[in-house]
C-alpha cells in the first residue's frame, strides 16, 4: 500500500481498541520470567557450547604477537577464533570498525578473540590464558585537542552538514541582545539491562542466530556480508529484547563471534558480552562540543540563530547530528548550522535514543534559557514568541502538526510555573535551594517502509507476523491492537509473532519510527486480508463492516472464522510512503518542566518533580506510550546529572565501563513524574495518524534540569553532566 | 575465574590455621566483593575457606557495656539492631547509606572492613595498578581521579577505601578481634587496622597471613548526637564522594571521621579537639596535609561544607 495522500476516515478511527490504555499482551511472560531472551534459549538447539570474548587491551595499534597455546590446552576448550584463523571477513554496511580486530586494532575492547568451551566457566577461564603482545600506534583520543582537524562530513541521516539562510553573521552582529556560549556533552552509553547476547548454530551452510537485535533485516544483511555468505542462508530470531536504546541497531561482535565460534567448534555457541566490555566494545553516543549564537530583539524575537557542533568518530563513522533541531524549532530569518567531524581512535560512536536531537537539545535549550535571562523574558514566553508553523529554512513547508505552544502553555499551567521566581537562588526549603526549569521537546518523525503478514484461521484467530522487534516498548501490544481494530476482533483473538527474519521486513525499532510505521504496515496487510475475506464470502469489501467477530453487510452477519473454513486466509503487504514527509515537515513536540532541589551545603542535586506534555500524533496505546516517555525522562535525568563515559586520554578508553562507574538514575533519583499527551491526529504521517514518541521524551529533559539548577542556585553549568563539583565553588557560603 | 579448592571451616582457629597452611588461600563470607573480583581474575585464590558456618553471627553485650559484633553479622541485621540504633546511631546510619538492600543482606561486618577499593583502574586488568599488580604503576594518577584520595595517598596509589561502615567504626573507636593461625588472639584498634598505601598498596591491613577477624567490639556508648552524612552524585547505590561521621556532645566537643578521602577511614584525633571552633578549623587540621589533584580538589571544600552542615543540623 502506498501512502501518498493525507489519511481520511478509516477503520482505525473507530478507536474501539486503538487509543485505549492497554497492558502489554506479553507482560505476563515477562513478569513470570518465561519470555525467552537470547542467552536463555536453551531449548532451541542441542549441544550448546559457550563463548567468551577477549577485548583489545589497547586503544590503537596492532597485535605484535598472540599466543594461544595455554588457552587451547585449558580444560574444556573446543576452539579459539582470532582474525588469524577466522578466514576472510567482510564488514557490514553499518559497521565502521571491524567487529573482529587484529592485527590492526581500531579501538579499546575491540574483540580480538573468542574462546569456545564446554562450559561458561571454562570459556571464561580460557580467555585469561590468551597472551597478546600489542604495539601501540599513534592515536587521537581527545576531541577538544583535535578540533582543528575536524572536517565537513557528507550529508547523512540527519541532513546536510551545513545550512546557511539569510545573513547570519550580520544579523547576529547587529542584534541588540546576543548570546554566544559553548556547551559540551560527554560520551554516553546505552547501558541497557540485557547485554548483547547470541546463540549461533550452523546447519551445513545455513546459519541461525537467536539474538537480541532491534533491526532484523539490517542484521541479516550485515552478518551475511561480513561472513561472505548469501543472506538467504542467514536467519535471525529476536523475539524479546531486554532494552536497546540504539545499542542493538547493528550487527555487533556477539553475533559474529558466536557464528565464527560455532563454525570452528562444530557446535552451536552462545555468547553474551561481558558487562565491563560493553561500553568500549559496542557503540555509544559520541561526545559533542557545541557553540550556539542567538541574536534577538529586545522583545525576544530571534533575528539570528547559529548552531555549530563538533564530534569525533572512528574513520567511516558518522557525526552526532546535534544541530538538526535548530533548523526547525524556532523562527528567525537569519540562520546557520554547521556540523564537523574529527577522526578519533575511541570506540565507534553511533545512535543512542534520539541521536542528534538528544545532544542538540541539551545545548540549545540551555541557550534559550540563557537568552531569556538576558532579555528578562520568561523562558516559556520566549519560546512562544519564537514559534513557527513552517520550516524556517523552507517556509513553503508547513509542519503537519505543531502544538509546541499548546504543550508549553498546558505544561506551565499544570506545573505551577507562575510560582517560579525568575531571580535565581531565591527559593529555599530547609537545606534545599529550589529551582524550576523548562525546555521544549522536539524530535522528528520518520517514515519508512514496513511490511507484515496476517493470517485468519478457522477459530477466527488473527496472527500477525513481521520482523518488527519489541525492545520493551510495547510493539507486541500496539500491533495486536491494530489488527484487532482492523479485523473487528477482541485483542485476545490476535496472536503477534515478531523478530524473525523469516517474517516480512518491517521498519524495525529505531529512530522512534517503530510504532507508527510497523502498525501502518500491519494496517496495510489487514486491508488486504479484509479484501480476501470479502472476496471469499462474496461480498463487497468496501461495504463490509468488520466488528464483533463478524463481517456485516446490510442485514447479513457472517462470522469471521467462516471465511477461513476452507483453509487459512493469508495476506501480506507493506506500507510505503510518497512525498508527504517532504511536502510537510513531520515532527513531534513537547515541553518538559522540572523542579530540583540543590543542597545549599553540598551542592547535591536532586530532582523533585517532573512533567512532560507531549503532542505526537495519535497515541495508539496511552499506557505504553506513557511508559516510554517517563522512561525517557528518567534517561534525561541521567544525562543531566550523572551519565559520563569518561575518556582516559592516555590509554584511549572509556574508563567508567561498568555499572558501578557509569551511573544511571536509581529509583531514589526519580521521585515524581507526570506526563500528558495532547489530543492530536496527524493525517500526514500514515493511516494510523500516529507519530513517534519514545525519543521525544528524552529531548530537552537534561536542559530542563540544567535550567532548574540555574534557577535554584544562580550557577550556570554548560558542561554535562552537572555534578556538584561544578557548582561548589560558586555556591553561596554556608550559613 | 581460576579453579579453586574449597572447604568449610569448623572453628575460627581451624580456619586461620588452614588459611596459613594452604598456599594462596582466602576466607569467604558474604562474597559480595570477592566473587566479583574472582570473576575478573583480580583475585585469584587457589583455595577458599568458607567461614559462614562459624558461630560468629551474634551481637553480644560486653562486660563494660559495649557491644561485641560477630564477624559474620550481616550489615542489614547490624543496622537494625535495637542497641545499635539506640546507642550507636552513626553506625546504623552509615550501614544504611551503603550498597543496596540485597547486598546488605549478604555482606558481613568483617567483610565490609576488608572490601577492596572501587578505583576503576583496579578493576581493568589491562591497565597498570600497583594494588592489583605490584610494581606495574598507578594508572589513576594522571587519569580519571575525581573519586580518588586527597590525603594520605602515595606515588604508588591514590585509591580510597569504599566502606561507609568502617568510617562509623572509626569514629566509634571500635576494636577488631582476631584469631591467628597459631590459635592466639589479639585486639587491633580500628585506627590501626587499615594501612596507608605507601609503596605497598597491595597490603591493605595489618592482618597477618591467615589471621581471621572474629568480632568487632564497640566500646561503651559515648552518647552525643551521632550523624553520618554521605555525599554522592546519585541518591542511592553509589560510593561516597565524601562522607562525614560525627559524634557531637552537648558541650560542642566530639569526634569526626571522613570517608571517601583516603585509603582508610580518615580521622585525626587532633582535629577532634577543634570541633568547638567549627568545621573550618576541624577540616583544616583533618586535611591539612591533603594533596589534591585538579579533579578531586573539590573534596576539600566539600568536606568542610558537609561537616558544617552536620554540625549545624546533625539530624538532617
Amino acid at each position: 500500500m502506498r501512502f501518498e495522500h493525507p489519511a481520511t476516515f478509516n477503520p482505525i478511527d473507530q478507536l474501539k481498541v486503538i487509543g485505549h490504555p492497554t497492558s502489554r499482551i506479553e507482560g505476563p511472560l515477562k513478569t513470570t520470567g518465561t519470555a525467552p531472551y537470547a542467552y536463555e534459549r536453551h531449548d532451541v538447539v542441542a549441544n550448546q557450547a559457550y563463548g567468551c570474548v577477549v577485548g583489545s587491551a589497547i586503544g590503537k595499534g596492532r597485535i605484535a604477537a598472540i599466543d594461544l597455546e595455554a588457552a587451547k590446552a585449558a580444560p574444556g576448550v573446543l576452539a579459539i577464533v582470532t582474525a588469524e584463523n577466522a578466514g576472510k571477513l567482510g564488514k557490514g554496511e553499518r559497521n565502521a570498525a571491524p567487529l573482529l580486530g587484529g592485527p590492526e586494532i581500531a579501538h579499546y575492547h575491540q574483540a580480538v578473540a573468542i574462546a569456545v568451551a564446554s562450559t561458561f566457566e571454562q570459556a571464561r577461564a580460557a580467555v585469561q590464558l590468551i597472551r597478546i603482545d600489542y604495539a601501540k600506534g599513534d592515536s587521537k583520543f581527545d576531541l577538544a585537542a583535535v578540533l582543528d582537524t575536524a572536517g565537513t562530513p557528507n550529508p547523512s541521516f540527519g541532513g546536510p552538514a551545513d545550512t546557511d539562510i539569510g545573513d547570519f553573521a550580520t544579523a547576529f552582529a547587529v542584534a541588540p541582545v546576543q548570546l554566544d556560549a559553548t556547551y559540551t556533552t560527554p560520551d554516553q552509553g546505552h547501558a541497557m539491562m540485557e547485554p548483547h547476547a547470541s546463540i549461533a548454530a550452523w546447519d551445513g551452510d545455513k546459519l541461525t542466530v537467536w539474538t537480541s537485535n532491534q533491526m532484523i533485516a539490517w542484521g541479516v544483511e550485515d552478518l551475511a556480508k561480513t561472513l561472505g555468505i548469501p543472506k538467504e542462508n542467514v536467519r535471525l530470531i529476536s523475539p524479546y529484547i531486554g532494552g536497546g536504546f540504539g545499542g542493538k541497531l547493528f550487527l555487533r561482535a556477539d553475533v559474529l563471534l558466536a557464528a565464527l565460534g560455532a563454525r570452528a567448534a562444530g557446535r552451536p555457541v552462545k555468547v553474551a558480552l561481558q558487562r565491563p566490555l560493553m561500553f568500549n566494545n559496542t557503540t555509544h553516543r559520541p561526545a559533542t562540543i557545541q557553540r550556539i549564537r542567538i541574536g534577538a530583539e529586545r522583545d525576544g524575537k530571534i533575528t539570528a540563530i547559529g548552531h555549530e557542533s563538533w564530534s569525533g568518530n572512528v574513520i567511516g563513522g558518522e557525526p552526532e547530528m546535534a544541530v538538526s533541531q535548530t533548523r526547525l524549532l524556532y523562527a528567525g530569518a537569519n540562520r546557520m548550522t554547521a556540523t564537523r567531524l574529527a577522526a578519533l581512535d575511541l570506540p565507534e560512536g553511533n545512535a543512542m535514543r534520539a541521536p542528534g536531537e538528544a545532544s542538540g537539545m541539551m545545548a540549545l535549550e540551555i541557550a534559550v534559557d540563557e537568552l531569556a535571562d538576558k532579555l528578562g523574558i520568561d523562558p516559556v514566553a520566549l519560546r512562544i514568541t519564537n514559534d513557527t508553523q513552517v520550516d524556517p529554512e523552507h517556509p513553503e513547508r508547513h509542519f503537519s502538526q505543531r502544538q509546541l505552544v499548546q504543550c508549553l502553555n498546558e505544561g506551565a499551567a499544570r506545573f505551577g510555573w507562575n510560582k517560579r521566581n525568575p531571580k535565581p537562588g531565591q527559593v529555599r526549603d530547609g537545606r534545599w535551594l529550589i529551582g524550576m526549569g523548562v525546555a521544549a521537546a522536539f524530535r522528528n518523525n520518520l517514515v519508512t517502509k514496513s511490511a507484515a503478514r496476517v493470517r485468519l484461521d478457522q477459530q477466527g484467530r488473527v496472527t500477525v507476523e513481521t520482523d518488527m522487534t519489541d525492545i520493551g516498548t510495547g510493539s507486541y501490544t500496539i500491533i495486536a491492537q491494530t489488527a484487532a481494530e482492523m479485523m473487528g476482533v477482541p485483542l485476545e483473538k490476535v496472536v503477534v509473532r515478531l523478530g524473525d527474519s523469516d517474517f516480512p521486513v518491517s521498519c524495525g525499532s529505531g529512530g522512534q519510527w517503530g510504532g507508527n510505521n510497523s502498525t501502518a504496515g500491519v494496517y496495510a496487510a489487514c486491508v488486504k486480508l479484509r479484501e480476501a475475506i470479502a472476496q471469499k464470502l462474496g461480498i463487497n469489501s468496501e461495504e463490509a463492516v468488520f466488528a464483533d467477530g463478524v463481517v456485516r453487510t446490510g442485514n447479513r452477519n457472517v462470522p469471521l472464522a467462516q471465511a477461513a473454513g476452507g483453509g487459512d486466509l493469508v495476506a501480506e503487504d507493506a506500507i510505503e510512503y510518497g512525498d508527504l514527509a517532504k511536502t510537510y515537515q513531520q515532527s513531534t513536540f513537547g515541553a518538559h518542566f522540572v523542579e530540583v532541589g540543590v543542597d545549599a551545603d553540598t551542592a547535591e542535586i536532586r530532582v523533585r518533580r517532573m512533567l512532560a506534555v507531549c503532542a505526537a500524533g495519535r497515541i495508539l496505546n496511552p499506557k505504553a506510550a506513557r511508559s516510554q516517555v517517563i522512561g525517557a525522562m528518567t534517561m534525561g535525568v541521567g544525562a543531566a546529572l550523572m551519565e559520563d563515559l569518561v575518556v582516559d586520554k592516555r590509554h584511549g578508553l572509556f574508563i567508567t565501563h561498568d555499572l558501578a562507574a557509569y551511573e544511571v538514575p536509581v529509583h531514589a533519583d526519580i521521585p515524581h513524574q507526570d506526563m500528558v499527551f495532547l489530543d492530536e491526529t496527524d493525517p500526514m504521517s500514515s493511516p494510523m495518524k500516529a507519530k513517534g514518541v519514545a525519543e521525544l521524551g528524552i529531548c530537552g529533559v537534561a536542559a530542563a534540569v540544567a535550567n532548574a539548577v540555574y534557577n535554584a542556585t544562580g550557577v550556570r553549568v554548560r558542561e554535562y553532566p552537572i555534578t556538584l563539583d561544578k557548582l561548589l565553588a560558586q555556591m553561596p557560603e554556608p550559613v | 575465574m581460576r579453579s579453586f579448592s574449597y572447604e568449610r571451616a569448623a572453628s575460627p582457629g581451624a580456619a586461620a590455621a588452614a588459611a596459613a597452611s594452604t598456599a594462596n588461600a582466602k576466607f569467604i563470607a558474604g562474597g559480595t566483593n570477592l566473587l566479583d573480583l574472582m570473576k575478573l581474575e583480580i583475585e585469584t585464590p587457589a583455595h577458599l575457606i568458607d567461614v559462614n558456618d562459624l558461630a560468629l553471627d551474634r551481637i553480644e553485650e560486653t562486660a563494660d557495656g559495649g557491644l561485641r559484633i560477630g564477624a559474620l553479622v550481616r550489615n542489614t541485621e547490624l543496622a537494625a539492631d535495637a542497641r545499635v540504633r539506640r546507642d550507636y546511631g552513626v553506625l546504623s546510619r552509615a550501614l544504611l547509606a551503603g550498597a543496596s538492600g540485597q547486598l546488605r543482606n549478604k555482606a558481613t561486618t568483617a567483610g565490609n572492613l576488608l572490601q577492596r577499593t572501587r578505583c576503576p583502574y583496579f578493576y581493568d586488568t589491562n591497565l597498570p595498578c600497583n594494588k592489583r599488580k605490584p610494581g606495574s604503576g598507578c594508572a589513576a594518577i594522571g587519569g580519571f581521579g575525581r573519586q580518588h584520595a586527597v590525603v594520605g595517598a602515595s606515588e604508588a596509589c591514590i585509591a580510597t577505601h569504599p566502606s561507609d561502615m568502617a568510617v562509623a567504626m572509626r569514629v566509634l573507636d571500635a576494636v577488631v578481634e582476631t584469631v591467628r593461625p597459631d590459635g592466639t588472639t589479639r585486639s587491633i584498634p580500628i585506627a590501626e587496622l587499615h594501612r596507608l598505601p605507601g609503596d605497598s598498596p597491595e597490603i591493605e591491613t595489618v592482618l597477618q597471613p591467615g589471621e581471621l577477624i572474629t568480632a568487632v567490639v564497640l566500646p561503651r556508648p559515648v552518647g552525643g548526637t551521632q550523624a553520618y552524612r554521605k555525599v554522592r552524585d546519585r541518591a542511592s547505590y553509589a560510593f561516597a564522594l565524601v562522607s562525614v561521621a560525627a559524634i557531637v556532645q552537648p558541650d560542642g566537643t566530639g569526634r569526626v571521621a571522613l570517608g571517601g578521602v583516603a585509603h582508610k577511614p580518615w580521622r585525626v584525633e587532633a582535629a577532634d579537639a577543634e570541633l568547638p571552633r567549627g568545621a573550618k578549623a576541624v577540616t583544616a587540621r583533618l586535611l591539612g596535609d591533603a594533596k589534591p589533584t585538579k579533579d578531586n580538589a573539590y573534596k576539600l571544600p566539600l568536606a568542610e561544607r558537609t561537616l558544617a552542615a552536620v554540625l549545624r543540623d546533625p539530624r538532617a
